[in-house]
């Protein structure tokens, strides 16, 4: 791996829920304990399932929110240290492109003043000669210019919010589900265009979706969490999973080839509650493999650095 | 054996728009078919149309029928398609968030079902609601039923919408798109579940998805729209072996899997044209590599293709 050009460390965001005048507030980690690098250059996927604390991770990451515990640096500086006028002009290496095209998009601004609000937060204005090959680099015509996003497709859409997130050519783009609410059709265009701008750009990313089938397509390593904690990091996207759980989403991803239909073994057992996770493992209550110590004890992030995984009975 | 449902040559307008234009499928008891296509090709307006339920958006049926059992629908009355509906008809919507009313607890949603369209009294309408959770694999069936909608998590909230669905003892079952707001973990269990039914009870399944991984998993035929036509229909296997349609041969290939070379996904270019400004010629041709001039000027008749049908000027090899 190349130098990291973001090192995370210890990671945590506690949220706290409810507590009025005569509840009691309650608590969850949203995310717990993460460490990671990202190298220059790589992709690095983010995958689990809803309230897994992967798109908190992203904020975090970025400092969009502050962290309970833990730093995060970026090539070099630590960002969580940063005052707001330093922070600020860091940003200008870092973006994200939201999950939503629908409604991260002002529907009141024309491309053209979409595009402009990364300049304005700088300081700076938006040179009007770079409009129309900003649109081409996303695969817009340059006509779109004075167009307003309502006129636009989904896909469309989500191809100005790639343009706006590169717009101050960042190193380090966060890309947030930047195709679940899009058909698979036009995820493919934008996944292929993200790839292509990765290679010209020379840009390194923090990818997170639900989909292991995408991230294992797309990504360098792929990092899994559950309930907050990492579980597993897989070094590439051949190595087999060795946590029950990364099994269990390989196994719930179905290839579309009917030859290859097979009996699903679905999980039993609930998702715990974030507000009141069991002693031990989170995934106990879910677990096949489970045994009286995942009850009781909580597995720590170990074994092969290459290829750590968060279990006491890996496979 | 006539089919259990029949769509026969079915176009759909609202106002002036015509939104579909012949359709036609069918649905045996024991089988699954899958209505696929991007969004905005029709598959919702299809299953509205099966169920007689266009009025509520204001469409209508404008050419073709639509039987169920044998019986046309148009000739029946509101009443009678009302009783059909959650009756023999069972539909399960694409967000079992707002399918739940949150009011209520569990139990008395189900129940009601079964003493609105079977004419059970009270205590056999729970027993029945109890037998059908448990056979949904849900842990303390009686439990749940004294919940509240909000106390549940979205998988087991779709199990309850798809005992709703059951409790009225459907011979069809419509799905639309039932697993696109759950979890890839949960996703899997629902459709093990709505599997099991077809193969268990006997029922027929509509399932509208977008996603070809769960057609080949659960279907046994499959039909694919586009832009308001049919554009292939087949059982599946053949059809995802040699897919002969350009379009159902693209929707294929855009589902990552695991061993594809990186840059081999480019997915479809362009998109679903709007109502508004169909294309002439074959709708899918301004998205189309193998489109000729022909494909531009004239719309593929519907031809046969093996045990299915394709509309296609170039089809792909014969399966």
């Amino acid at each position: 791996m190349t130098a990291p050009l973001i090192r995370i460390d210890t990671l945590s965001k506690r949220f706290q829920s409810g507590g009025g005048l005569f509840a009691k507030p309650r608590a969850m980690m949203a995310v717990r304990d993460v460490t990671l690098s990202i190298g220059k250059g790589e992709v690095l996927g983010v995958v689990g399932e809803s309230g897994c604390g992967k798109s908190t991770l992203a904020r975090l990451v970025l400092r969009l929110i502050e962290p309970s515990a833990g730093r995060v640096t970026f090539d070099g500086t630590e960002i969580t240290a940063l005052p707001p006028a330093a922070l600020r002009k860091m940003r200008r290496r870092m973006s994200m492109v939201f999950q939503d095209p629908y409604s991260s998009l002002d529907p009141r601004h024309s491309l053209t003043e979409v595009l402009a609000e990364p300049f304005r937060v700088q300081g700076e204005t938006l040179p009007p000669e770079q409009i129309p090959q900003m649109l081409e680099a996303v695969g817009l015509p340059a006509t779109f210019a004075q167009s307003h996003p309502h006129q636009l497709s989904g896909g469309q859409r989500q191809r100005v919010g790639i343009a706006r997130a590169l717009a101050l050519r960042p190193d380090f783009v966060v890309l947030d589900e930047p195709t679940a609410s899009l058909d698979v059709s036009i995820q493919a265009q934008i996944i292929a265009l993200l790839a292509d701008l990765r290679d010209r750009l020379g840009l390194t990313y923090l990818f997170i979706s639900h989909d292991l089938g995408l991230v294992r397509y797309f990504c360098d390593r792929i990092v899994v969490m559950y309930l907050g904690s990492v579980v597993e990091v897989l070094p590439d996207t051949r190595t087999a999973p060795r946590h029950p759980y990364t099994q269990a989403l390989m196994a719930s991803n179905f290839a579309p080839d009917p030859a290859r239909r097979r009996m699903i073994e679905p999980l039993t057992g609930e998702i715990p509650s974030p507000f009141a996770l069991p002693p031990g493992c989170a995934f106990a209550t879910r677990c096949p493999r489970a045994s009286d110590l995942c009850r009781q004890k909580a597995p720590a992030l170990g074994g092969d650095a290459a290829h750590p995984v968060a279990c006491f009975h890996p496979l | 054996m006539s089919a259990l449902l029949d769509l026969d040559g079915v176009g759909v307008s609202i106002g002036r728009l015509a939104l579909l234009e012949g359709i036609s499928l069918t649905v045996e008891r024991g089988q699954v078919l899958g209505l696929v296509g991007e969004s905005g090709s029709g598959k919702s307006l299809t299953a509205m149309a099966a169920m007689g339920l266009l009025p509520l958006i204001g469409g209508r049926v404008t050419q073709g029928s639509v039987r169920f059992d044998g019986q046309d629908m148009a000739a029946m009355t509101e009443a009678q398609r009302r009783a059909l509906r959650g009756g023999r008809i069972g539909f399960v919507t694409q967000n079992p968030m707002t399918a739940l009313d949150p009011v209520q607890r569990i139990g008395e949603q189900v129940d009601v079902v079964s003493r609105l369209h079977l004419g059970l009294d009270r205590k056999a309408a729970r027993a029945r609601t109890l037998d059908l959770l448990t056979q949904l694999r849900i842990p303390e069936a009686a439990v749940v039923a004294e919940a509240w909608p909000h106390q549940l998590s979205g998988g087991m909230k779709q199990r309850i919408v798809i005992a709703m669905a059951l409790a009225g003892d459907p011979d069809l079952i419509i799905a639309d798109e039932p697993t696109t707001a759950l979890d890839v973990t949960v996703q899997a269990q629902i459709i093990q579940i709505l599997g099991n039914l077809v193969r268990e009870k006997g029922v027929a399944l509509l399932l509208i998805t977008h996603d070809m991984g769960v057609v080949a998993q659960v279907c046994d035929r499959v039909a694919v729209l586009y832009a308001g036509r049919l554009a292939e229909e087949g059982p599946v296997r053949p059809l995802f072996a040699a897919p002969a349609h350009p379009y159902t041969a693209a929707l294929i290939g855009c589902i990552p899997q695991d061993g594809m070379a990186k840059g081999s996904l480019t997915g479809i270019p362009g998109a679903v044209p709007s109502a508004r400004a169909f294309p002439p010629g074959c709708r899918f041709h301004p998205r189309c590599a193998r489109a000729s001039d022909l494909c531009r000027s004239a719309p593929p008749p519907i031809t046969p293709q093996g045990d299915g049908r394709v509309a296609c000027h170039h089809p792909g090899a014969a399966r």
